[in-house]
């Protein structure tokens, strides 16, 4: 078969250990191959990267891009794009809007301009699982895959409240399978349901959640505990109760020991790092050198960022109560729409100024984070796109690592009371090209347990972004000179030469069938629609789809 | 001979069960345009309009008129000064086209003037 | 003659927005005989339905081959400078992405049957938002059910035994007698019996009356004379505003009443306000009630490829949308529009005078089952398999749950997506054509 052939690009592959050596690439049938040894092979294409540097596709491992909560937003908020960008159609490719929530081929084709090949929708229920792989039909080049909500899910609620390890395993499992999915996520954990029930919200894990007689804590340990057991390539993916709440630290403390040691990743861990007290603004402060301290002690805890950024964006999440909070606190307009049995969604729109204390002290936790994590295979590069910014900010981000100057730039012009606040000024540290190469593809591939992604190793999906080297950051990551995904070139500078539409990756885990009738019982007795119209069918993978193994430790 | 006496009402527009069960025989059967094609009136503004059911009426609003036969709604269905027919044809026309800037004309709550034409039986 | 007879379970039934997936098919000899669980409209739905008769195609009311008809009308829509393409509400999701493709290809407006049904309610959602859930919640939850400007008995029948005044819930141990009922509207419809409240509201007062309670729920006071002329009275309200704010999960169900009726999409943005408001004090949500089985499904797709929900037009290469300017209503009333394609639908039965008679003077496409006014007038007609009962395919439920078809038959005639699909082909094959002769 043809071969291409990349020859003389800088190569920052922090898996396989390479960092900047000029070595050449070769690729065949989408993948990443040893330079052949015969001399009759043919050699298709060569790409000439001199001068350049090249690293995997990005994986962005945390975003809010697909499904049904993305798409009210979408319909919510047609003034975020009229003025905004808009993606015009050429002959090979669809016309798109932009803003915030950008439209699904949209999505792909910035994704991929930008130098990222996968990405993973952080939230979505089972009931919408069918609506979320038919806009990933329609989000063209990137592989992705999606996390399934399960901490507010009924049926898993009950097996924990009743201590049925086992049957919590055989329904998540199942659920997984019947959807598609490819990780279990838990959002707000038992706080969902208990504002779907009438009440507030959760602000400790060891509250009771009321009519499913369990706690958040027990959730957690429950699910963290069932992702092990079944083998998943990522581990249990948690967005912390209390989220956004000053004080909120010690709940995400709570979180992390209530782990006792097991595998687990803290999502958009910023938003959970606060100091002070609800009812006083003024108390508001950083809390990240102690989580950072209990993180950099325990490799087996990975996070992302969730990294704010100045401007307008919209907050997108499965927390409802968090939506309605925010609503109450900006006045703008506020989307809710809970999914029976299982999840909550919360949509409003926000805009982060400079000039406001606790956003500038959001900004800067966020930074903080990347700088006292310091081993950057645990924290992954995220805005939580759309909540704290949008992933087109991921290049503004990597400027902000890796040039303290301009990161002081910044803290000087944003509210004065920010620099005491946190130790974001003393800090000097400058990331370096190879550990960007890991928080925006290695680690991230590695933490969702992709053996194939983010490295250029033998073996490895030929997803490979070259970038021109240039001592302006942004402009070098913005616009990416060449990316290749399954070994063939889709964008040249900024232009979309091939639309590929990408892979499905989900997980199947076997579970026993034994379960099943338990399981049918309570579905119908709840949900309203047929059991046998729930799970999702080939036919609405994307590409190929990509069965992604669960390996039992 | 026409009765040129007219009154003013308020015209709904909407569903049916039998506009729904019959539209799936057909847009051209009997039971569909019988269903849409007819104006109910409360009982008590057909005595009051010397109406019986089956009379054929002109139902005329600022966009467009039509003559369709009457039919008395049921017992306290609908207020007096309420007139409904089943959505279709000839509710479109006595729709105005202006949506007002939302992509749908007012089809609900449109004024009327309300006629007697003729009686069947003459 | 062969007598197969075969059961489809859980078939899917598209006639209404209720799209219940229950439903038991009979089919003897491509002929749906029984329609288990189907309410009267669904009956009607599947047992009406027959294999279809007459050409796949036509060209100005002649017989043509589908490769003809197709050239044809990518000729029609490609030489037009304003084209239009609207409908898609009674179609799968699959044939709908299709036709939003073709829209931005030829650089159409594309508009859904939304625009003349809850459109409004798309634009008050804009507006302030919405507090909605999927009807399972209601199912388990809701222990007060109002529904306003909407007559399910007749719309929806199957919407509260299968969801939300009938069922036993996991909250709500013994079904109805845990619920009450309010129903509001200015006729006492044949729903009004089945409700335990009935308010009957003055034609084109809903506005009015829903700020009134939206002051009542925040408690600013409200004089007997605010509410003259409305039909109501404050010893109604009162009460129910108590047990708007009591009640444990409240939830609005909204019509056409609102949306059609003077103020439109400010009646809904009161009554999305409202329910908003009531989160305050308890859970409460409003639900648009919509209207054929798969509008909703449009409404997705042209958001998540459009960015935006109805109303949009492609012809600047990229999606802008303008309720108003671009919906349909709006492009032939005004004369706007220079050729169409009208798939699943049919304006020629519905829309105002101007716009149909403008309809008929430009040259279009339809695609459709049955014969309509609507594929009488086009100048190239496609006959259609039927989605739910011959084509699979996706569609999406009031409340925005995904549910799969499962056809009960085969139909000789070729699905919407499959037409759109060829025709999506021709006319990007006749572009590349145009552009390497001019190169």
């Amino acid at each position: 078969m043809a071969i291409t052939r990349i020859i003389g690009g800088k190569i920052y592959d922090p898996t396989n250990g390479i960092n900047g050596i000029v070595r050449d690439i070769w690729m065949e049938n989408g993948k990443i191959i040893a330079p052949p040894v015969d001399p009759d092979s043919v050699i298709e294409k060569v790409i000439d990267a001199t001068g350049r540097i090249i690293m995997a596709g990005g994986v962005d491992m945390h975003c809010h891009i697909a499904g049904p909560k993305v798409n009210l937003a979408r319909k919510m908020r047609p003034e975020d794009k009229r003025n905004a960008r808009h993606i015009l159609k050429t002959p090979l490719t669809r016309s798109g809007t932009v803003g915030s929530v950008p439209s699904t081929f949209a999505t792909g084709y910035l994704y991929a301009g930008m130098g990222y090949t996968t990405a993973f929708d952080a939230a979505v229920p089972p009931l919408g699982a069918r609506h979320a792989h038919e806009e990933f039909q329609d989000t063209p080049i990137l592989d992705k895959g999606f996390f399934l909500l399960m901490g507010n899910n009924h049926y898993a609620l009950q097996q924990i409240a009743a201590k049925e390890p086992e049957k919590l395993k055989h329904f998540a499992s199942w659920l997984l399978d019947s959807a598609k999915g490819y990780a279990i996520k838990l959002v707000n954990p038992g706080g969902v349901e208990v504002w779907k029930s009438g009440g507030a919200n959760i602000h400790e894990i060891d509250e009771d959640i009321g009519h499913f007689n369990c706690t958040p804590r027990q959730i957690i340990q429950g699910l963290t505990q069932t992702a092990m057991d079944i083998g998943l390539p990522h581990p249990v993916h948690i967005h912390c109760n209390n989220l956004g709440l000053p004080g909120n630290w010690h709940t995400t403390m709570a979180t992390m020991d209530a782990l006792e040691g097991r595998n687990a990743h803290l999502t958009h861990i910023q938003f959970h790092s606060y100091g002070g007290e609800p009812d006083d603004q003024s108390k508001f402060c950083s809390k990240t050198i102690e989580l950072a301290n209990f993180v950099n002690s325990h490799p087996e805890i990975t996070v992302d960022v969730g990294q704010v950024l100045f401007g307008e964006t919209t907050s997108l999440t499965g927390d409802g109560p968090l939506g309605y909070y925010l609503h109450k606190v900006t006045g703008r307009k506020w989307t809710n729409a809970d999914t029976e049995m299982e999840a909550g969604c919360g949509i409003v729109p926000i805009t982060y100024k400079e000039k406001s204390f606790v956003h500038a002290l959001q900004w800067a936790i966020g930074l903080e984070w990347y700088l006292l994590v310091k081993d950057p295979w645990q924290i992954s590069m995220s805005t939580d796109h759309p909540n704290g910014g949008s992933f087109l900010a991921y290049p503004e981000i990597i400027q902000l690592l890796m040039d303290r100057n301009y990161r002081n730039e910044i803290l000087q012009r944003i509210h004065p009371r920010v620099l005491e606040r946190t130790s974001l000024k003393d800090i000097p540290r400058e990331y370096t090209l190879e550990e960007i190469a890991i928080i925006t593809r290695a680690g991230p591939a590695r933490t969702l347990g992709l053996i194939n992604k983010g490295h250029l190793g033998i073996g490895a999906d030929a997803d490979v972004t070259i970038y021109n080297e240039s001592p302006n950051i942004l402009a070098m990551f913005e616009l990416p000179f060449f990316v290749i995904k399954s070994g063939k070139v889709v964008v040249d500078k900024g232009e979309i030469r091939l639309q590929v539409p990408g892979n499905t990756l989900y997980v199947s885990p076997s579970y026993d069938h034994g379960f099943v009738p338990g399981i049918r019982k309570w579905f119908e007795s709840f949900y309203t629609i047929q059991f046998e119209n729930y799970a999702v069918e080939d036919k609405y993978l994307s590409g190929d789809g990509t069965l992604v193994p669960c390996v039992k430790k | 001979m026409e009765n040129k006496h007219e009154e003013l009402f308020i015209l709904i527009a909407g569903r049916s069960s039998r506009q729904g069960t019959s539209m799936n025989e057909s847009k051209f059967s009997k039971d569909y345009l019988e269903e849409i094609g007819t104006v109910q009136v409360p009982p008590e503004d057909m005595i009051r309009l010397g109406l019986v059911s089956g009379d054929l009426v002109c139902v005329r609003s600022d966009f467009g008129s039509i003559k369709i036969p009457c039919i008395a709604a049921k017992e306290k269905e609908l207020p007096s000064g309420l007139l409904f027919i089943a959505y279709g044809d000839w509710s479109s026309r006595l729709m105005g086209s202006d949506t007002h800037g939302t992509g749908m004309p007012n089809s609900k709550g449109t004024d009327v003037y309300l006629s007697k034409v003729g009686s069947l039986e003459t | 003659m062969q007598n197969e007879l075969k059961v489809v379970s859980n078939a899917t039934c598209t006639y209404c927005g209720c799209v219940c997936d229950d439903i038991e098919l009979t089919v003897e000899n491509n002929h749906i005989t029984k329609a288990k669980n189907a309410c009267v409209l669904g009956k009607a739905w599947f047992l009406n339905h027959s294999a279809g008769e007459g050409p796949v195609a036509r060209i100005r009311g002649k017989e043509a081959t589908v490769e003809e008809a197709v050239e044809e009308a990518a000729r029609i829509l490609l030489e037009a400078k304003f084209p239009i393409v609207y409908g898609l509400s009674d179609t799968t999701c699959e044939a709908q992405r299709v036709a939003v493709a073709i829209a931005d290809w030829v650089g159409a407006s594309i508009d859904t049957t939304t625009s003349v049904c809850h459109g409004p309610s798309g634009m008050a959602f804009q507006g302030v938002g919405e507090i909605t859930c999927s009807l399972g919640e209601v199912k388990n939850r809701a222990d007060l059910v109002i529904f306003w400007g909407s007559n399910p008995a007749e719309s929806h029948p199957r919407h509260w035994g299968r969801y939300s005044t009938m069922p036993k819930g996991l909250f709500i141990p013994n079904g109805r007698k845990d619920r009450t009922v309010v129903l509001v509207d200015v006729r006492r419809t044949k729903s009004a019996p089945a409700a335990d409240i009935f308010l009957q509201i003055k034609p084109r007062k809903d506005f009015e009356v829903l700020w009134i309670l939206r002051a009542l729920v925040k408690g600013i006071p409200i004089a007997e004379s605010d509410l003259a002329d409305t039909g109501v009275s404050l010893e109604q309200l009162l009460p129910l505003v108590e047990k708007m704010k009591s009640c444990k999960f409240g939830v609005l169900f909204f019509g056409m009443g609102l949306s059609m009726t003077r103020g439109k999409h400010l009646n809904v943005e009161a009554a999305l306000a409202l329910a908003r408001d009531l989160n305050e004090f308890t859970r409460f949500y409003a639900n648009p009630m919509r209207g054929h089985g798969n509008v909703t499904g449009a409404d997705n797709v042209v958001s998540w490829q459009t960015g935006y929900p109805f109303g949009v037009n492609l012809g600047r290469g990229y999606p802008r949308f303008n309720p108003g300017e671009f919906t349909t209503t709006d492009t032939l009333a005004r004369k706007e529009a220079d050729a169409a394609m009208i798939i699943a639908s049919d304006p020629m039965g519905n829309f105002s005078q101007a716009a149909r008679e403008h309809l008929a003077t430009i040259p279009f496409i339809a695609l459709d089952t049955k014969e309509t006014s609507t594929t009488r007038a086009a100048t190239v007609a496609f006959t259609t398999a039927t989605y739910g009962i011959n084509v699979p395919g996706t569609v999406y439920r009031m409340d925005d749950v995904p549910i799969p078809l499962r056809p009960a038959f085969e139909s000789p005639f070729p699905s919407d997506e499959k037409i759109l699909r060829a025709l999506e082909k021709k006319i990007l094959q006749m572009q590349k054509q145009k552009l390497e002769a001019s190169n």
